[in-house]
């Protein structure tokens, strides 16, 4: 496939008719998080849209981010998506390594100077560059060095957003996310542990559509998917805001599908797409399964003091204090822990709603 | 969604309900207004809409299914049901392997999706053009 060919020209190529080209755009709008009303600039934008070249760096990380982008792309509309982006480095899934590796890493910069895209997956070890290194490379070097060209970085997972589980206490090799260390490009978080497979593509193909970066959060997170919190568009509210709450794991409660909140749920302070994406092909997702979320899509999740433990430890009766909870809506929830308090109230004033002026503006925050 | 596969996820759910149905046929029946009013068509992405497990297939069945079924096969299959509503279609898009990529409710005469495309019919025409050669 010729690097320099629309993707429009891609799909005729390959036989594919307007029609079916039309009910991919539909879909792309959806899997985008966009009002359907954008079908037709979705459509008018991939006509144009050029594939982009991907640069994508895997550091301290356990390939779980891997794993879920390459579940989620072979047999769908994501599929023909990543056909259309020129992955030119990733060192997991490139048959080459070593210098050859390296070599196609330095020549896709070089052809693509200023206009790649980088994407990082894990967190960068600071403490003592021995911790990762890759062909003799350390990875901060290796992020330094590769970010010079970069039109932009996404960092995909809650390690290269905010430090993820490495950067946990005590943080043995002084872990840190991508934005410790760069500050003069745009960066999009797409966090989570792993982050929802269709908010990876999501993202890519936002970029490969418009060309620009989707509207972000104050941490750095895409508004679409990353603009309410699983709490406020989860399907066992009705039973928060009625103040029946499974206790334990086999109770009553749980059998009828009470809101998980005492079971520690995090769900009022964690922002992510789980509630309507869901997972394994829309399936479910973990609250429907039965199961506290974690929060694995904010900073410091690891250390927000017990998955098991409800977020505020009410003196008095619970559902006394949640009535009134209720009645603050999504502010309700306190922060995971004190550290990152103030980060996250930043982030809880920045979920205004979405429009499409907001998803098409790519001023990055 | 959960229709596409045959795993169930859900666990303690039984009588779940996030009451997202009935706007939804609200919403729907307004649009159905402004289509009357000023032929002006809707859209909704039944992705962007929590739904509690079997929400989705009650929604479907309250609108049941009316005189036209279409099956697009175009980058897989494509579901297209008019409902029992005249005007109120269901869109149902699949992957080559049967699984939902996208679902829509559209109110509109029909889903510009079953039309030909200028595009392809001059495809066609060329194709059967050489053929005659
Ligand atoms: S606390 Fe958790 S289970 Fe309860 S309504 Fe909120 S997100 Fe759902
Ligand atoms: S439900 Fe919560 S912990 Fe689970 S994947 Fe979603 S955001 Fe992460």
């Amino acid at each position: 496939m010729a690097k320099h060919k629309s993707l429009l020209e891609t799909l005729q190529h390959q036989g594919i008719s307007r029609r079916s080209f039309l009910k991919f755009c539909a879909s792309t709008a959806s899997l985008m998080a966009l009002p359907p009303a954008m079908i037709p600039a979705v459509a008018s934008a991939l006509e144009q849209a050029r594939r982009p070249s991907v640069i994508w760096l895997s550091f301290q990380e356990c390939t779980g981010c891997t794993e879920s982008l390459t579940r989620s792309h072979s047999p769908t509309v994501e599929g023909l998506i990543f056909d259309a982006i020129s992955l030119d480095y990733h060192h997991t899934l490139q048959a080459a390594s070593g210098h050859a590796a390296e070599a196609a890493r330095t020549a896709a910069m070089e052809e693509n100077y200023g206009n790649y895209l980088v994407v990082v997956d894990g967190s960068i070890p600071t403490a003592n560059p021995g911790y990762s290194t890759i062909a003799g490379i350390s990875n901060r070097d290796m992020l330094l060095e590769t970010a010079t060209g970069a039109a932009a970085i996404i960092s995909v997972g809650s390690c290269a957003a905010f430090g993820g589980i490495p950067h946990a206490k005590p943080n043995p090799t002084g872990a840190v996310a991508v934005s410790d260390l760069i500050t003069d490009k745009p960066i999009i978080n797409v966090s989570g542990c792993p982050p929802i497979p269709v908010v990876i593509s999501g993202v890519l193909t936002h970029f490969l559509t418009f060309g620009t970066i989707p509207a972000l959060d104050a941490l750095g997170r895409p508004k679409a998917f990353f603009g309410q919190s699983i709490h406020d568009r989860c399907y066992r509210r009705p039973f928060y805001d009625k103040g029946l709450f499974a206790e334990s794991f086999d109770d009553e409660g749980a059998k009828k599908g009470w809101c998980l909140y005492k079971l520690g749920c995090k769900g009022p302070t964690t922002f992510n797409a789980c509630a309507t994406a869901k997972w394994n092909s829309g399936t479910s997702f973990p609250i429907q399964s039965g199961h506290p979320c974690l929060g694995c899509s904010e900073p410091d999740f690891w250390d927000g003091g017990g998955f098991y433990k409800p977020l505020s430890t009410p003196t008095e009766d619970i559902a006394a204090t949640l009535v009134y909870g209720a009645a603050a809506g999504a502010a309700a929830g306190v922060a995971l822990g004190t550290l990152n308090h103030a980060r996250k109230t930043r982030a809880q004033q920045a979920h205004a709603p979405v429009t499409v002026d907001d998803l098409e503006k790519g001023d990055g925050q | 969604m959960g229709s596409a596969t045959p795993v169930d996820g859900d666990c303690g759910s039984g009588a779940v309900r996030t009451g997202n149905v009935l706007p939804l046929l609200h919403e729907i029946r307004h649009a159905l207004q402004r289509w009357l009013d000023a032929g002006e068509p809707a859209m909704i992405d039944l992705r962007s809409i929590p739904m509690a497990p079997g929400e989705e297939d009650e929604l479907v069945s309250l609108l049941g299914e009316g005189e036209v079924h279409a099956r697009l096969s175009a980058l897989g299959p494509s579901d297209i049901y008019e409902t029992r509503f005249p005007g109120v279609w269901l869109v149902t898009h699949y992957n080559d392997n049967e699984e939902i990529m996208s679902r829509f409710i559209e109110v509109i005469d029909m889903p510009s999706i079953l039309k030909s495309q200028t595009e392809d019919i001059r495809d066609g025409q060329e194709r059967l053009a050489a053929q005659l050669r």
